[in-house]
């Protein structure tokens, strides 16, 4: 535990615009205006600062987290500790926000970053790598490769087909539901659209919300787009869309929103002003049927109370085009990278080696038990029934993708995709008619410039 | 010209340059650079990523976009105003008379006056997260209250567009009306107590002797109160980004400008684009007021 420095949850004060802007300014457009400039600061620091790389004697390691919440935060702490350990190095760690860190993420690599960070995988990923900020890292992934998969093996790699991230873990997204509540109404896992839609009908019959919901944090909702949108179009057409390179006023896009929207007034009322962590307490209580959510947000509601736990299953997202059947699995990777000059090369390199080994993954995965281990040669005795089902559904698909926002450009998923769903969720039925061409303008204008 | 200039020694000199330079240099610095660099990265595309080279400048390209194709821009100018309107026409009068209230020598007068200054010296963040509290669909205290969290009559306070800026302008104006009441109740503490009095005893009512009383000796205070209301009402950021990150219903032009530019990647030239809207806005409403009050000193010392 003596690697680790005390971290503090508030965003460390140095770094960027996010930190620049302090929204309770009185001047409201100088306050902009050095945001802009912040990254220009930043920018000519880095020139400076970056070019101690290479063979320093140092000893140390430095790691940028976005590990706040509570159970990352004690997960990665035995992470820390179990490669300063294996590896002979002092990690000098730096915790932020998760938010925050993911925000502030443009000028905390222009300035002066950690050797190493937490990440994401995905288009997410790509787009840094292709910035220049991150550094490749195709010789350790010559020490880690064959303990991945090749479909997580290409979630890893740039768009210049070289390495960048490491995996830790992975979870899928899918319907939860609570066996009891299933068996006392009679109801069968629906294989398909007709029979998802049926069951829907059936459960608000009996007084159930069938499908709880919340999006305050505004980007669950995704998850539920790019489910219907796989299932109906096929893996390769969401991902050239993701890409910008299909049109968002394409019949198909049209649609997955007339799909989703049929089965809108299914979902629960009041859905802008509650969080998806709320929504699922709903599910848990037997008040909801379901709910279309990522397992860490599913399993943790449930972790207070074992009988619900136990109690706690899912299925896949039904059929919707047979053609597709289930191939595709939305299952988010987080990990880690490099940064583009590290001050102690050796020891960036040598710590990553062991986050993408099997003892790394342990030592986090020990204390998190939500996550699943990216490695196929990971241990998995000790995990539950419900990980090693979601396991098996992760490592039985032809296809994974990230999500909305880390398969996509992440300035057009903040600022057009995100407002864009909450009007759809709103008014579902008049939206594919009339504001996906909007989409399409914005996106055409955003991806032409990045 | 030149002789005062010779008559000032070195020491006064460096004195002068000293006191006129910093403030200056500061300003130049913290309010003129930036507004200028603002406007300059408007016309520009940049992602933030890179040194200053890769800025591409694409003339009005922001602007129009901005114009044209962005749906959450024409509301957030709509909500900035109506913020403005629901501060001047709701928390201004409102302030006004619990001042007036409150300046009567009534029991627990400072209990009172505690109590309604409290949300100012409060953080806008933790009031945005107290009124969240309070509005919460599910649980929150109106809801649960009348009722309105259950199926078929759910009242969404924090996502209904149709609700939820009418919902947060109550937290806004509930700690306007504190901030302004202890501006009003400053004023009102230079009002001499023997025009009151003359005025009782001239038979004026309540109103009466409010409206041609004291209403005017509070001049000056208008003045303060107008300018400090026009700058919150452009300026409302936090309570919003607290209560629903600026969700539609309650886009604001201030929330545009961190979405875009504050983040994972960011379009720096379109959120400065927005910047300078805002910018203009501003002048719009701070220009006549100057106007006038510049007006008003000249006139003075011409007919002095």
């Amino acid at each position: 535990m003596s690697v680790r420095r005390a971290p503090s949850a508030r965003p460390s004060p140095d770094h960027g615009p996010s930190a620049l802007w302090t929204p309770s300014r009185r001047a409201l457009l100088a306050g902009a205006a050095a945001a802009a400039a912040g990254p220009l600061l930043a920018a000519c620091g880095s020139s400076s600062g970056g070019s101690g790389g290479g063979g320093s004697s140092s000893k140390t390691v430095t790691l940028g987290s976005n590990g706040s919440d509570a159970v990352p935060k004690k997960a990665y702490a035995a992470l820390w500790a179990a490669a300063g350990k294996s590896t002979g190095d002092t990690l000098k760690v730096n915790v932020k926000q998760h938010e925050n860190f993911q925000n502030q993420i443009n000028s905390y690599l222009q300035g002066t970053p950690d050797d190493v960070f937490t990440w994401f995988a995905g288009y997410r990923m790509q787009f840094f790598a292709k910035q220049g900020l991150a550094s490749p890292i195709d010789d350790v992934w010559q020490t880690i490769g064959s303990h991945f998969t090749p479909a997580i093996q290409a979630l890893s790699k740039g768009l210049d087909g070289k390495y960048y991230f490491v995996p830790l873990y992975y979870y899928p997204w899918a319907i939860w539901y609570r066996k009891s509540v299933f068996k006392q109404h009679g109801y069968t896992i629906p294989a398909n659209w007709d029979q998802f839609t049926a069951l829907l009908k059936k459960m608000k019959g009996d007084g159930l919300v069938p499908l709880a919901f919340g999006n305050q944090n505004q980007w669950p909702v995704m998850g539920t787009f790019d489910q219907i949108n796989f299932r109906l179009n096929g893996y390769q057409f969401h991902v050239d869309l993701m890409h910008g390179k299909e049109s968002w006023t394409d019949a198909r896009v049209k649609k997955t929103f007339d799909m989703w929207a049929s089965i809108m007034p299914y979902h629960q009322q009041g859905a802008a002003g509650r969080k998806t962590e709320d929504a699922t307490g709903f599910v848990r209580d037997k008040k909801a049927g379901m709910i279309v959510a990522g397992a860490g947000t599913a399993v943790q509601q449930f972790t207070t109370d074992p009988a619900a736990l136990a109690d706690l299953d899912f299925f896949p997202f039904p059929e919707i085009t047979p053609q597709w059947g289930m191939d595709t699995v939305e299952a988010p990777c987080d990990g880690f990278m490099m940064s583009k000059s590290p001050k102690n090369k050796t020891g960036a390199t040598k710590v990553l080696e062991f986050f993408g080994s099997p003892a790394g993954e342990k030592a986090y995965l020990d204390l998190d038990s939500s996550e699943l281990a990216a490695a196929k040669d990971f241990d998995n005795a000790k995990n539950t029934a419900l990980q090693k089902k979601e396991a098996a559904l992760i490592t039985g698909a032809k296809n994974l993708t990230q999500f909305m926002d880390r398969d996509g450009n992440p300035t057009f998923v903040s600022t057009v995709m995100i407002p864009a769903l909450a009007d759809f969720v709103r008014s579902p039925n008049t939206f594919a008619a009339t504001k996906l061409s909007n989409i399409e303008a914005q996106k055409k204008s955003i991806y032409a410039s990045s | 010209m030149t002789a005062r200039v010779h008559r000032l020694t070195k020491r006064d000199k460096v004195v002068v340059a000293v006191m006129a330079g910093i403030p200056t240099l500061l300003a130049l610095c913290l309010v003129w650079l930036p507004a200028i660099a603002s406007i300059v990265l408007s016309f520009t595309n940049w992602t933030g990523v890179g040194g200053l080279s890769t800025i591409t400048f694409d003339g009005v390209d922001n602007y129009k976009q901005l114009f044209s194709i962005n749906p959450q821009f024409w509301p957030a100018v709509e909500h900035n105003l109506i913020w403005l309107a629901a501060l001047l026409l709701v928390g201004t009068p409102l302030g006004m008379f619990l001042a007036y209230q409150l300046d009567k020598k009534i029991r627990l007068t400072k209990f009172y006056q505690t109590a309604f200054f409290l949300p100012v010296v409060v953080s806008t963040a933790v009031i945005g997260f107290v009124w969240k509290l309070v509005y919460d669909p599910d649980n929150g205290l109106i809801n649960s209250l009348f009722h309105t969290n259950k199926p078929g009559d759910y009242l969404d306070w924090i996502g209904s567009p149709h609700l939820n800026l009418w919902a947060v302008l109550v937290a806004a104006i509930w700690r306007h009306a504190g901030y302004l009441m202890v501006l009003y109740l400053a004023g009102l503490k230079s009002v001499d107590p023997s025009l009151k009095e003359a005025a009782a005893l001239d038979g004026a009512g309540g109103w009466q002797a409010f409206r041609h009383v004291v209403f005017p000796v509070l001049k000056p205070i208008n003045i303060v109160v107008l300018v400090v209301t026009i700058i919150e009402a452009l300026r409302a950021f936090d309570i919003v980004w607290v209560f629903n990150k600026g969700a539609q219903g309650t886009e604001l032009l201030s929330i545009l400008i961190t979405q875009n530019i504050v983040g994972e990647a960011s379009r720096i030239g379109y959120g400065s684009a927005i910047a300078v809207v805002l910018m203009v806005i501003s002048l719009g409403a701070i220009i006549p007021y100057l106007w006038v009050t510049f007006r008003r000193e000249r006139r003075e010392g011409n007919g002095r």
